[in-house]
């Protein structure tokens, strides 16, 4: 049996059934790690020892027997942004290359406190500013469909990882398209929650009013299983909504009959690849034929989101790091005075993207600049959540494409930024209205993955998990794994 | 157009970030980019929106003033790169 390849709820089944044990489970995944990382580089740090030990207990637990959590005993991987007590967590930057956490953040101690096997934390772009992992300040995580190519970012780890089968679920993070355009890049399913629904404590903050953790996994079920495990209120973060939190496996319906499809057509305009257009509208007609109802719809606003982000996401980073000073914790450069040490400590530990962001966020924010940039795309980021909510008045889900084109070459854009950006023009809108997406594979363009984006209104995570898992019931896609060796 | 040198030299100040000359040449050119791909966003008419600094509704969120447990301070010292318990140790910052 090829372990690594299972997903969730076959390797929870399995455990439960005694016909592996975790530390089978955990061993076949550290085993296969050790044959394909070489070539992929998916991990920052691993953790066999508190991987195996962390199976052995799981592995007492289900001897026991009785009620069980579902992610008891499966093997996890964490992007390298949530912290992690006791584990090193560098969030791919040379600030905080020897960073030792005290605590685990929320959704990292949901999945302990179930009994998830933690195999190591991933690489992604530094701070998770970027949609290649070529910021990180360590190396650039390479796509297991190509290892030429970019895995997508900044979750790129953690996309690569699950693609790979080094984990069997992962958590990334998403404030512009970090888990859906890896995920798509990737060729695996990918999750953003909607703003508030998934606790951000001890998320090391990027955005704060776009940052949002979820999974990474090989189907639309295990999105819902690890939805459960991590969502609901949390009274260490502000921001986390006090709502019930619905079982999502509830929502997984062969069936999209009578449901509203929205077709937004900005998303299919210029710039996409025309192999990437044609399995989303694949994907499309595939679910009207299911007997979805499917419309065209507008988002005027889509073509300006990129800017109004370039704007929102910097000036909250370079409040945000701010705290990256050399006193506290991480990297500190000794210098004479002060002053000379932040300057110093700053310039050594953080890498060229996180520099020209936190710079560009202090223009925006700056005395004269302010109402001509911040002021102003906060205005735009009204019309795009007012926009999106008129289209959720005539719509249930919105589809479209996640990435407007397979995975690029290593390279290729890493000297110019604004096309680097350009990678999430279509996510970005979900995050600036704090939507819940997720991105699943519908075929291959030029023998890479595309990822369909599916989107849904606030709180609306059942009814796209309910298109994913029905589209996943009719197509083999998400089933698909790279040739690697 | 790129920015000036005087504005590279603010924002590295604003940022506390201590830029080389090259650093510095090479992302004023960079930022006028991206600053001038933004003028796009003036041809929207924004003169009657609100600004959205945040999505959720909720508001100034408090919990009850009431002592709970928190790290201690070896835990808080354990990342400091220059600790003397029980204090952090930083450089004087007046004259």
């Amino acid at each position: 049996m090829n372990l690594p390849g299972l997903t969730v709820h076959d390797a929870a089944r399995l455990l439960r059934e005694r016909q592996i044990s975790s530390v089978e489970l955990t061993t076949a995944v550290l085993e296969r790690i050790e044959q394909v990382e070489p070539r992929v580089k998916a991990y920052v740090t691993r953790t066999p020892e508190l991987a195996l030990e962390q199976a052995r207990s799981a592995d007492g637990a289900l001897a026991k027997g009785g009620e069980l959590p579902v992610l008891l005993g499966i093997p996890v991987a964490l992007k390298d942004v949530l912290v992690t007590e006791g584990v090193r967590t560098t969030c791919s930057s040379k600030i905080l290359e020897n960073y030792v956490p005290v605590y685990d953040g929320t959704a990292v101690s949901r999945l302990r406190g179930q009994g998830a096997v933690f195999v190591g934390k991933t690489n992604c772009d530094e701070f998770a500013m970027g949609s290649s992992t070529e910021n990180s300040g360590f190396f650039t995580t390479h796509n297991p469909w190509d290892l030429e190519t970019v895995p997508g970012g900044s979750s790129g780890g953690s996309a690569a990882a699950v693609a790979a089968g080094e984990c069997l679920f992962a958590l990334g993070t998403d404030t512009g398209g970090s888990i859906r355009q890896p995920a798509s890049l990737c060729g695996v399913s990918g999750m953003k929650p909607t703003y508030g629904r998934v606790s951000r404590f001890g998320l090391v903050a990027f955005a704060s009013s776009l940052d949002q953790i979820g999974p990474f996994t090989k189907d639309a079920e295990d999105c819902a299983i690890v939805l459960n495990a991590i969502a609901g209120h949390d009274a260490n973060d502000s921001t986390s909504i006090n709502r019930a939190v619905p079982d999502f496996r509830q929502a997984l319906r062969d069936d999209v009959k009578g449901l509203r499809v929205g077709i937004p057509k900005e998303y299919f305009s210029v710039g996409i690849e025309a192999g990437v257009e044609q399995r989303v509208r694949d994907a499309v007609k595939l679910l009207e034929g299911l007997g979805a109802a499917v419309g065209e719809c507008s988002l005027p606003s889509t073509d300006y989101a990129l800017d109004t982000y370039y704007i929102i996401a910097p000036a909250e980073a370079s409040a945000n790091l701010a705290r990256f000073d050399g006193i506290r914790y991480g990297l500190s450069v000794q210098a004479p005075d002060i002053w000379s040490q932040y300057n110093a400590t700053r310039d050594a530990g953080f890498g060229a993207e996180v520099k020209r962001r936190i710079i560009l966020g202090a223009y925006v924010l700056s005395a004269g600049y302010y109402d001509a940039y911040y002021l102003k795309a906060q205005k735009v980021r009204t019309l795009i959540k007012q926009e999106f909510d008129s289209a959720f008045e005539r719509f249930d889900v919105l589809l479209a494409p996640t990435s407007p084109t397979v995975a690029f070459k290593i390279g290729e854009k890493v000297n110019d930024p604004l096309a680097m950006y350009l990678n999430d023009v279509l996510t970005i809108p979900v995050n600036m209205a704090g939507l819940p997406g997720i991105s699943i594979p519908c075929g291959l363009s030029n023998g890479l993955p595309v990822g369909l984006q599916i989107i849904g209104a606030a709180f609306g995570e059942e009814a796209i998990l309910r298109v994913a898992h029905c589209y996943q019931q009719h197509t083999d896609f998400h089933t698909a794994r790279p040739a690697l060796g | 157009m790129a920015l000036s040198r005087l504005e590279m030299d603010h924002l590295a100040l604003l940022a506390r970030i201590g830029l080389s000359d090259d650093e510095k040449d090479r992302m004023a050119n960079q930022l006028g980019d991206i600053l001038q791909h933004m003028e796009r966003l003036n041809q929207l008419d924004t003169e009657h929106i609100p600004p959205t600094a945040q999505i959720i509704e909720a508001a100034n969120v408090l919990r009850d003033d009431e002592p709970r447990p928190g790290l201690t301070h070896d835990q808080a010292l354990a990342n400091a790169p220059r600790a003397e318990e029980p204090f952090v140790r930083v450089l004087p910052i007046l004259e």
